[in-house]
């Protein structure tokens, strides 16, 4: 069959178009791609209570995916691969299978660009419609449709989708979830009119709706099956000051998610930063009420998102800094955030003779206040309005506080380092589920050294601890890492867990691995301990549980 | 299913053709792909040029530490470099929006020089296939990509400015 399907599409091939038409369509052709694979072999570890029997002879996990774009002038079209054969361990098990989630075709003018197939949309800052992919979660929120995008005028840029939502491997079929269609308008006006050509003042607008229909098969409440949100934005420069708002509106969406009240929705962000060479300064406030919206009103999961609300707390990525991360409280939240970076000019007192930056940002979201939507009524009933809320006002209950105040100074040639001190306070009963628990306050600091041996050569350290008086105590944790640029790396790590107050769960993490990069390809193997955590990316978490083996991991692209 | 297998093979099958014939011309140009400004104006990745002299396009965000090590250390040599090849810099951040209203203050803040846009989406980062950042692109002088580097170690400045040399030089790396 293979082989007959060759020889017919060649001959096709070769007899539409003569060898030097043909001969200049290959040239001007671009085939571009990437791959990654991730193998995970586990073994037992009774210390972290994993045993063969829970491993039950299902030892190993892989996730792989391959992309392929081809390109020929105004044309492109692409597919994507993928494989969980079974998912590695944390990912969710709907992933399990593998073929071809993602094709698409399209075509690309200055004026138009048209898509159909499965594609990636962002409204504004996304706060009613984002559809991404993000591969080390799992996730992937594409919709498979059809997509125009027209640029009629130099800065005015109009967008229409309308589509389904990808749902692991589920195809979909009538009703089984919802249609999502949407469109989107947006004016730079610096672009658009001449006069503003080269104002000071950078301006734009932008404004969408979005829409999702489900049919509604509820036994007990009558749903909207057309649910609409509406969003308008505004970006704003003026010499050293940018401003960014968004404001989205959604109508009643009782869902699983919000345990069916029939509240509208809304969220609002805002930010603003004044920034000139060596100084920045930041503020943000976001609110969120009763903001899940989601193509199928029964899913709970991290699967068919439509909207995008992203915790606006840092984003700490060293390890232990990671124990406790924040993630946005969809049904309501309120909160800002500060920050300030500051770079100590060179050859001065304090920046010595290559300066020295330093960052402090504070962030902290509580909840929303509720109040009964009315005498009779209590708060959170389903089926009824579910609560009333002011506006700005901070409920007394704090999910998550954050202090953090990193230095990073270069000392020599060879030497310089990162320095970070963190304060948290953490609701891990609400951001976690884990009903009954106190507050967890903990107290960071880091030390993050690099000497560097020769021009290629590097010697980095992490000497790292976490000070907690609740859930499993003190932590310390050290990190070597050596580099020889640009091919290898080499690295040992532990976290340890010595002030647990369960003796026997006083455990070490640790790990060893190594890698080598060859210009776009990489490879490299870890062996040892994950602990138990929770991996977040931008707006997405997932819970990684505890395991013990060997990693690999292999990516390249071309 | 059949449907299936015979897209995939037929996929196949152009790749395979499609990369022979590349065998004569291994470089490629910039995808043209609508991304950010800092201050929030749309921006065509056609329009990153630079007057027929080399240039270094790495993809970055806030929240990656090496990310950030490769542009202080592109940013502390910048100066010297432009002097020496006239090379142009372009940093394009993949923060989503949990922190694209970040980047302006973060860059200013640390005295960045170099031209940083904003790809909130990912939209640029797909089209350059770019799995996992830092991922660093060198364009010559025509517009082609001659070089690509995922990863940073310390020291990796020193290479990439060996290849910006021998880009303006007019040489060619892509056999590097």
């Amino acid at each position: 069959m293979r082989k007959l399907l060759f020889i017919v599409s060649a001959l096709l091939v070769f007899s539409t178009a003569s060898y030097g038409q043909f001969a200049d369509y290959l040239k001007k052709s671009e085939v571009h791609g990437s791959f990654e694979v991730d193998g995970m072999y586990y073994h037992a570890d009774e210390a972290m209570g994993i045993t063969d029997s829970i491993i039950d002879g299902r030892n190993f996990g892989f996730n792989g995916f391959a992309s392929v774009t081809y390109s020929l002038g105004k044309f492109s079209a692409g597919m994507r691969y993928e494989a969980y054969l079974p998912p590695i361990a944390g990912f969710d098990p709907k992933l399990e299978g593998s073929g071809f989630p993602n094709l698409w075709a399209s075509y690309n003018s200055e004026k138009l660009s048209f898509t159909v197939g499965n594609f990636y949309e962002q409204f504004g800052n996304g706060l009613i419609m984002r559809t991404y992919e993000e591969w080390t979660l799992g996730y992937d929120n594409s919709i498979n449709g059809a997509r125009v995008v027209i640029t009629p005028v130099k800065g005015l840029i109009l967008k229409g989708v309308y589509g389904t939502q990808r749902y692991f491997w589920s195809k979909y079929e009538k009703n089984n979830r919802g249609i999502v269609k949407g469109a989107d308008i947006e004016l730079n006006f610096n672009d658009a009119f001449q006069s503003m050509e080269s104002s000071k003042l950078r301006l734009s607008l932008g404004a969408s709706a979005v829409s999702k229909y489900q049919v509604d098969e509820d036994p007990i409440y009558k749903l909207p099956r057309n649910v609409a949100s509406f969003a308008g934005r505004m970006n704003m420069g003026l010499g050293r000051v940018n401003f960014s708002t968004e404001y989205a509106y959604k109508i009643n969406d009782p869902s699983a998610m919000n345990e069916y009240i029939y509240k509208p929705g809304q969220a609002l962000i805002a930010s603003i930063s004044y920034s000139t060479r060596g100084f920045g300064a930041f503020a943000m406030f976001k609110r969120i009420d009763n903001m899940s919206y989601k193509s199928d009103r029964t899913v709970t999961s991290n699967a068919l998102d439509i909207s995008y609300l992203p915790a606006i707390t840092e984003a700490h990525t060293y390890m232990l800094a990671a124990m406790y991360p924040y993630a946005t409280q969809l049904n309501g939240e309120i909160g800002y955030q500060l920050q300030i970076n500051y770079k100590v000019p060179k050859k001065s007192k304090l920046g010595g003779k290559y300066g020295m930056g330093i960052s402090v940002n504070y962030s902290q979201v509580n909840d929303i206040v509720r109040t009964a939507p009315s005498d009779t009524t209590e708060i959170g009933v389903p089926g009824t309005l579910g609560y009333e809320s002011d506006f700005f006002k901070f409920s007394d209950h704090v999910f998550y506080r954050d202090l953090n105040i990193e230095i990073d100074k270069k000392f020599s040639k060879k030497f310089k380092g990162t320095f970070t001190y963190i304060y948290q306070d953490f609701d891990i009963a609400t951001i976690q589920g884990h009903t009954g628990e106190p507050m967890i306050t903990s107290h960071i600091g880091i030390a993050d050294i690099t000497y560097k041996f020769t021009s290629k050569k590097a010697l980095r350290a992490e000497i790292q601890g976490l000070f907690t008086d609740q859930d499993k105590g003190d932590w310390a944790a050290i990190l070597l890492e050596y580099t020889i640029s640009p091919h290898w790396f080499f690295s040992v790590a532990d976290q340890y867990n010595y002030g647990n107050p369960i003796q026997s769960d006083q455990l070490h993490f640790y790990t060893g691995s190594f890698g080598y990069t060859h210009k776009t390809s990489r490879i490299s193997v870890t062996y040892g301990r994950q602990r138990e955590g929770v991996v977040c990316v931008g707006g997405v978490c997932r819970n990684v549980p505890a395991s013990s083996g060997f990693y690999v991991t292999l990516s390249s692209s071309f | 299913m059949m449907l299936k297998k015979m897209i995939a093979v037929l996929s196949l099958m152009l790749f395979a053709v499609v990369v022979l014939a590349q065998g004569e011309v291994e470089a490629k140009k910039l995808p043209s792909v609508n991304i950010k400004t800092l201050d929030g104006q749309t921006f065509n990745t056609q329009n990153i040029s630079n007057d027929g002299k080399p240039i270094i396009l790495s993809f970055w965000a806030l929240w990656c530490k090496p990310c950030k090590k490769e542009m202080d250390a592109y940013n502390e040599n910048y100066e010297d470099w432009q002097d020496e090849t006239g090379v142009k810099i372009y940093a394009v951040s993949i923060d989503d929006a949990r922190s694209t209203a970040k980047v302006l203050p973060f860059v200013n803040g640390k005295a960045w020089d170099m031209e940083v846009l904003l790809d909130p989406n990912g939209d640029f980062k797909r089209a350059m296939n770019v799995n996992m950042i830092p991922h660093t692109f060198l364009i010559d002088g025509n517009g082609q990509i001659v070089y690509q580097h995922t990863s940073y170690y310390e020291g990796l400045e020193d290479e990439i400015f060996e290849l910006v040399e021998k880009i303006a030089a007019g040489e060619d790396i892509s056999k590097h």
